[in-house]
């Protein structure tokens, strides 16, 4: 062997792609080797236990009822349903807190930083209060001090004509019922839309062309409320409503928020919402104070400042960490299981579990959904992060 | 939660525990020196604490019964509450040597989950309690009721069936304790709470006004209660099993905690056979003294009944068809030979 093909071999093992390669492969390999070897662990001693294994029980009627459901249900459909009427009760509760935890964070956060003493001390005051205590402790403050000692159903508050209800037994509203015009209602709603989104293109092209500016938010406001009010008229009321009223141990008909869902939605929104207040103050704040002098030194309003040079600069800074936020919240809803309302953890994990006691399967499915709600919305953030992140020329 | 945290490490223990360490219970509760038994998180009258954190009740004592009869020491229990949801895990996984948690016999729980029911220490049904303001005196005027339910318990599955056999509605209310369950009760959350009878009776006087809430009179199941073990350890099995037999014989033969020591001079060789035989003990891999200590300790199945749900508890439960089968009730103790 002469020197040179030497050193060529020597070349192929030190070079750090092979090398590189060779370690990932060995460790992808050993965890496969691990994986494989703890299944099939799992699977003897299951067997050997006499205990049943496998997804068949997903077909089995279930044979409970659940309280609050999005989806047809009732006891004689499977566990497979149980399991889908959590999810859905999972991540409604996760839809509503994160929306409203959103909206609610954004005001804090903003108005924490305002020139006003009392609004700027009051939310210090709110989130330092609401950030520092357990989010259990506020769902059974929510639940047991605040919504338990609500009146029964027979002595339910009465607010908004006989429309609106609140008691133990939750909040009680009509139920809109569509009639037949109501498509056309529907249609006009979209036809604004669309009318609206080709106004802001065009007001965006204008403005860049020739640097006039249309008032796009007034516009928009205006339009919308218009058609929604005028246009339900206009199509003959096309939503009938379905009254809630009481009889034998409760209200029949109307739309029904079950308390244990209200206790969750408030407990979480107002938690994650001191978070997320604290993520725009850091936002905001870093956000140079150069620009808002150059803002200034260029003669734009104050509305102006904050909406075209300091957001979109703190947007930046404040998406990743939000993501966050979103995740805990969609995850920490599975506490619902403390007071009873009918989430995965609770549904599927609980009951479900205990009639089948198929815990593995069930344990798995649970954490694999949890796993597949995180990625999802971390998935959705990183691809809005990217297309508000500073694009450098 | 605490919950997950034992669900999940409970299913990562069932998932790595050897084979062959399951198979010897009574070697590994004598080594330790204490059994693990795995109770309701509070239940009067069957497993709660007393104001000295002691735990009492009739699943309590049945903890204590196999532990004079393994140990020689009644007091020697570790005792492990559980909720409805973790139990079987807690059972399967190795957590606890024996459940004694007011679990219902049914067909699923002894052919599906690896366990073995040992017998039956209560013969329960599931009942209703109202608050006395609703005016109802029948479970079937309970139509679109919203009924509080602990869960993960087969009282989900005998409500829902009633309720359908029945053709009415309902709406179920679930907590995860039976403290829950009472609490939002009490508040009004439901107007039917639904347990088993025995449970009811216990949870009744946790109101702040026992007096306005009542039990409708309507059975809607077979409730059997009893101990459960791991399958794949009949010796195991055998000892909770004749734990249980050993305290009905002795109510049988008049045996109690105050003339046990008398009793065991006796010459009746029934009497002997139970008390004193090294050749029974020797067939449980116990001592001679198995059965002695159990009674001495913790006394016959009528003086533990009537001690913690019977007429000399609060809960003042009728014996009813947890009667001795030679007063007509359905305890029946297998013979000891």
């Amino acid at each position: 062997m002469n020197d040179q093909s030497k050193t060529r071999r020597a070349a192929w093992l030190y070079n750090p792609t092979y090398r590189n390669l060779f370690y990932q492969a060995l460790v992808v390999g050993g965890l496969f080797w691990f994986l494989y070897t703890i299944t099939g662990n799992v699977l003897n001693n299951l067997e050997a236990r006499g205990i049943s294994t496998g997804f068949r029980f997903l077909n089995q009627p279930a044979g409970f009822a659940i309280a609050q459901t999005l989806v047809e249900y009732n006891e004689t459909y499977t566990f497979g349903r149980t399991f889908v009427v959590g999810l859905l009760n999972t991540l409604l509760v996760s839809a509503m807190g994160i929306v409203s935890a959103t909206f609610l964070g954004l005001f804090l956060g903003i108005s924490r930083l305002s020139p006003n003493w009392l609004l700027r001390k009051l939310c210090a005051v709110y989130i330092e209060t609401f950030r520092n205590i357990p989010l259990l402790l506020q769902i059974f403050f929510w639940y047991y001090a605040v919504l338990q000692t609500l009146p029964g159903p027979r002595n339910a508050i009465n607010f908004g004509g006989e429309s609106f209800f609140l008691s133990i037994r939750g909040f009680y509203s009509p139920k809109p019922i569509p009639e037949p015009t109501f498509a056309i209602y529907v249609g006009l709603i979209v036809a604004a839309v669309i009318g609206l989104i080709v106004l802001a293109r065009w007001a965006k092209k204008r403005f860049i062309a020739t640097g006039e500016q249309f008032p796009v938010l007034p516009t928009t406001i205006g339009v919308m409320l218009g058609t929604i009010v005028i246009g339900y008229f206009i199509t003959g009321r096309p939503l009938s409503f379905e009254y809630p009223v009481l009889r034998g141990f409760s209200f029949a008909g109307g739309m029904r928020i079950i308390p244990e869902l209200m206790a969750l939605w408030f407990a979480l929104t107002i938690y994650t919402s001191t978070y997320i207040a604290e993520i725009v103050r850091s936002g905001i704040q870093a956000v140079a104070h150069g620009q808002t002098e150059a803002c200034r030194a260029l003669g734009l309003t104050e509305k102006q400042r904050l909406n075209l040079v300091v957001l979109p600069q703190a947007m930046r800074v404040m998406i990743p960490p939000m993501t966050s936020q979103y995740l805990n919240l969609a995850k920490n809803s599975s506490l619902a299981v403390a007071i009873g309302y009918p989430d995965l953890v609770a549904v599927f994990m609980g009951t479900t579990l205990n009639q089948t006691g198929q815990a593995i399967e069930i344990v798995a499915m649970t954490m694999l959904v949890y796993l597949t709600i995180s990625l999802s919305v971390s998935a959705f953030m990183n691809w809005f992060n990217k297309r508000v992140a500073l694009v450098e020329r | 939660m605490k919950k997950l945290a034992t669900l999940i490490g409970g299913v990562a223990a069932v998932a790595t525990l050897s084979m062959g360490a399951q198979a010897q219970t009574l070697e590994q509760v004598k080594n330790r020196g204490s059994l693990n038994c795995g109770v309701s998180t509070g239940l009067p009258g069957f497993s709660s604490t007393d104001s000295a954190g002691n735990w009492q009740g009739l699943d309590a004592d049945g903890c204590r019964a196999i532990a004079a009869a393994v140990l020689g020491n009644a007091n020697s229990v570790s005792f492990v509450p559980l909720t409805a949801v973790e139990r079987f895990t807690a059972l399967q996984s190795g957590e606890i040597d024996v459940l004694v948690r007011n679990t219902t016999w049914t067909l699923t729980r002894d052919a599906s989950l690896g366990l073995n029911f040992t017998g039956v220490n209560y013969y329960d049904g599931q009942g209703f309690l109202v608050s006395t303001d609703l005016g109802v005196s029948s479970a079937l005027e309970l139509d679109g009721a919203a009924v509080c339910i602990q869960s993960g318990t087969t009282t989900e599955l005998n409500l829902a069936d009633y309720f359908r056999f029945n053709g009415m509605s309902y709406e179920p209310v679930l907590y995860d304790t039976s403290e829950q369950t009472i609490s939002g009760f009490e508040a009004g959350r439901c107007d039917v709470l639904t347990t088993d009878q025995s449970g009811l009776y216990g949870l009744r006087l946790q109101l702040s006004n026992p007096a306005g809430a009542m039990v409708l009179p309507e059975v809607i199941s077979k409730e059997p209660l009893g101990p459960v073990v791991r399958q794949g350890d009949d010796n195991w099995f055998n000892v909770v099993k004749w734990v249980h037999y050993a305290q009905l014989n002795a109510e049988e033969m008049g045996i109690t905690m105050a003339n046990v020591d008398e009793m065991r001079t006796s010459n009746n060789p029934e009497v002997v056979r139970l008390l004193n035989s090294n050749e029974m003990g020797a067939h449980l891999n116990l001592d001679a003294n198995w059965a002695y200590n159990i009674v001495k300790q913790v006394g016959n199945y009528g003086e533990m009944f009537e001690r913690t749900v019977g007429m000399g508890s609060p809960l003042q439960i009728d014996r009813g068809i947890n009667a001795l089968w030679v007063d007509g009730g359905l305890q029946y103790g297998m013979p000891v030979r």
